[in-house]
């Protein structure tokens, strides 16, 4: 099954969450674990979700995900989770 | 997963400069030779853009996926030389348009592999190749060439010294810029994926892939947290570091050679510096502990992170190879830059760096009147660093027509700007007009 890591930083705001979880949802995306926290003002968020259904739809995922970082003014990045696990295990 | 790991795999891309240098496709161009240099040719442009068809297309969607910029992506072939045994000086240039029209049609940055293997003597391609240089590099935009003139078994060939040293100056006479296309090399690796050195050897399978990692921003960064420590914690760092990386270009070329079915070759674990800010070896070795490079002590930090990189990257990947080491080109990063400017980094110095790092004397501009003969002497003594110590020595030197110590010249993009150095004006060109062959030294007696 392959996964992504989708990792949202920038200024907090409202709405960076549903509009986050809004364009997952709407590419019938399910989020199987979140960790967020709020540094001096600075959001952070990564996500980890399921693609197993979405491995042709990957590149429009992220362009969705851009466009709504531009949006919001925050970056969005959407990675494989392999390249987190590649550099930190042996 | 935890975030930290997350956060630093981000950082490393977005701060550190952190990137894949190079996944380049090694084609071997055994199987095209035919009855003419025109068949031959057309057999050749027919081989790579089958094979390397979707290599652009595939390394730009593996960037997409796990986030992590591909610089270049490059075609090596079998030392041209070998493919062209009968041809002549003129009859060279269809091969040469042949990769160069290939590389163009399927969208690589370069195809290295315009080489001859000369440590022993000529036959008759490697003399046409080698005539044709001059035309081949100033009429063509991306092939790459090397010529490999010494090796620890064979010793040197100082009349091939001797002819490129007229070569370079007569490449120099028809563009400023098409040396920086081509590399005298002792000791060539078969499987290396840099250019300009980059060629498929004949003992390489058919088509493979092979991944250049770089990243010496991200060491930068990582020696930066250990100010004031141990050197041996210093080495400890490095060598993680170097896992880190090396696990990267791992996955990247495992990845890319099962997408486009052929076989995955080696990474070359390399610190290739890139003309930004950050992005610098020049860089990692002050924050060793160097006011500046080219100062005292500057060979023993280099050895230090040519070693430590090897280590830390050995283990993280199936199979390692190349050049795998630090890069030292002076017009390509910018701490030495500023050091040769400074009149701290001298030619001098950088030989001595180039008996304890990956490759050579590389990228180096020299005033345009700089005799052929004392650009063979500086061929020979780097060959001899090579030769001797059983590892690969290079020379990329860029005379310049008109130059003056200290004017800048800009090579573009990658290969960035370098200041014009002094080379020691007393003549060495009775030394190479003796010719002949200096013989491979013993191995035996080490001392």
């Amino acid at each position: 099954m392959a996964k992504a890591v989708v990792t949202v930083i920038g200024k907090d705001k409202p709405g960076i969450i549903a509009g986050v979880s809004k364009t997952l949802s709407d590419h019938n995306i399910n989020i199987l674990d979140v960790s967020q926290t709020i540094m001096s003002d600075i959001f952070t968020m990564s996500m980890l979700v399921n693609l197993a259904l979405l491995d042709e739809e990957f590149n429009k995922l992220q362009d969705d995900l851009n466009l709504l970082g531009k949006q919001l003014t925050v970056e969005i990045h959407t990675q494989r989770e392999e390249i987190f696990d590649a550099m930190s295990r042996v | 997963m935890e975030t930290t790991q997350i956060t630093e795999t981000i950082n490393m891309v977005a701060e550190e400069h952190l990137d894949i240098r190079t996944v380049t496709m090694g084609i071997s161009l055994l199987d095209t030779i035919a009855g003419t240099p025109q068949e031959t040719a057309k057999n050749i442009y027919q081989k790579i853009t089958t094979y390397a068809k979707n290599l652009v297309k595939v390394t730009q969607q593996i960037e997409r996926e796990f986030g992590i910029p591909i610089a270049n992506k490059r075609i090596s072939v079998t030392p041209i030389a070998l493919i062209a045994g009968k041809a002549t000086p003129d009859e060279m240039l269809y091969y040469a348009h042949a990769l160069d029209d290939a590389a163009k049609a399927v969208g690589v940055d370069f195809i290295g592999g315009y080489s001859a293997l000369v440590q022993k003597g000529f036959a008759n391609g490697d003399l046409a190749l080698i005539k044709s240089l001059p035309r081949v590099l100033t009429e063509t935009d991306l092939v790459m060439s090397s010529v490999n003139i010494g090796s620890t078994k064979a010793g040197i060939n100082l009349d091939a010294i001797k002819l490129m040293g007229e070569t370079i100056k007569a490449i120099t006479n028809k563009s400023d810029t098409a040396n920086a296309k081509m590399v005298v090399f002792a000791n060539a690796v078969e499987d290396n994926p840099f250019m300009a050195g980059a060629f498929h050897g004949v003992s390489e399978a058919d088509v493979v892939i092979n991944v250049g990692v770089s990243g010496p921003g991200v060491v930068k960064r990582a020696i930066e947290k250990v100010k004031g420590e141990s050197i041996q914690v210093v080495a400890e760092t490095v060598k993680k570091t170097a896992f880190k990386i090396t696990r990267v270009g791992q996955m990247v070329g495992a990845l890319a050679a099962e997408r486009l079915g052929v076989e995955f070759g080696i990474v070359d674990l390399s610190l290739a510096p890139t003309p930004a800010r950050g992005d610098s070896v020049a860089e990692v070795l002050e924050e060793i502990g160097l006011e500046m490079v080219g100062t005292h002590g500057t060979t023993a930090a280099l050895m230090l992170l040519n070693d430590a990189v090897k280590k830390g990257g050995v283990m993280a990947s199936q199979r390692v190879g190349g050049l795998s080491g630090a890069f030292i080109p002076v017009s390509e990063d910018a701490g030495m830059i500023d050091a040769v400017k400074a009149g701290v980094l001298s030619l001098a110095k950088l030989e001595a760096m180039t008996a304890v790092c990956s490759v050579g004397l590389d990228m180096i501009a020299i005033p345009g009147e700089t005799d052929a003969t004392t650009i063979a002497a500086m061929i020979a003594d780097e060959a001899a660093i090579g030769v001797q110590n059983n590892k690969t020595t290079a020379v990329r030197i860029l005379p310049t027509n008109g130059a003056k110590v200290g004017d800048m010249i800009d090579y573009g993009g990658l290969l960035g700007t370098a200041p014009v150095m002094p080379v020691v004006e007393k003549s060495s060109a009775a030394f190479i007009n003796r010719g002949g062959h200096i013989p491979a030294p013993i191995h035996s007696f080490k001392n």
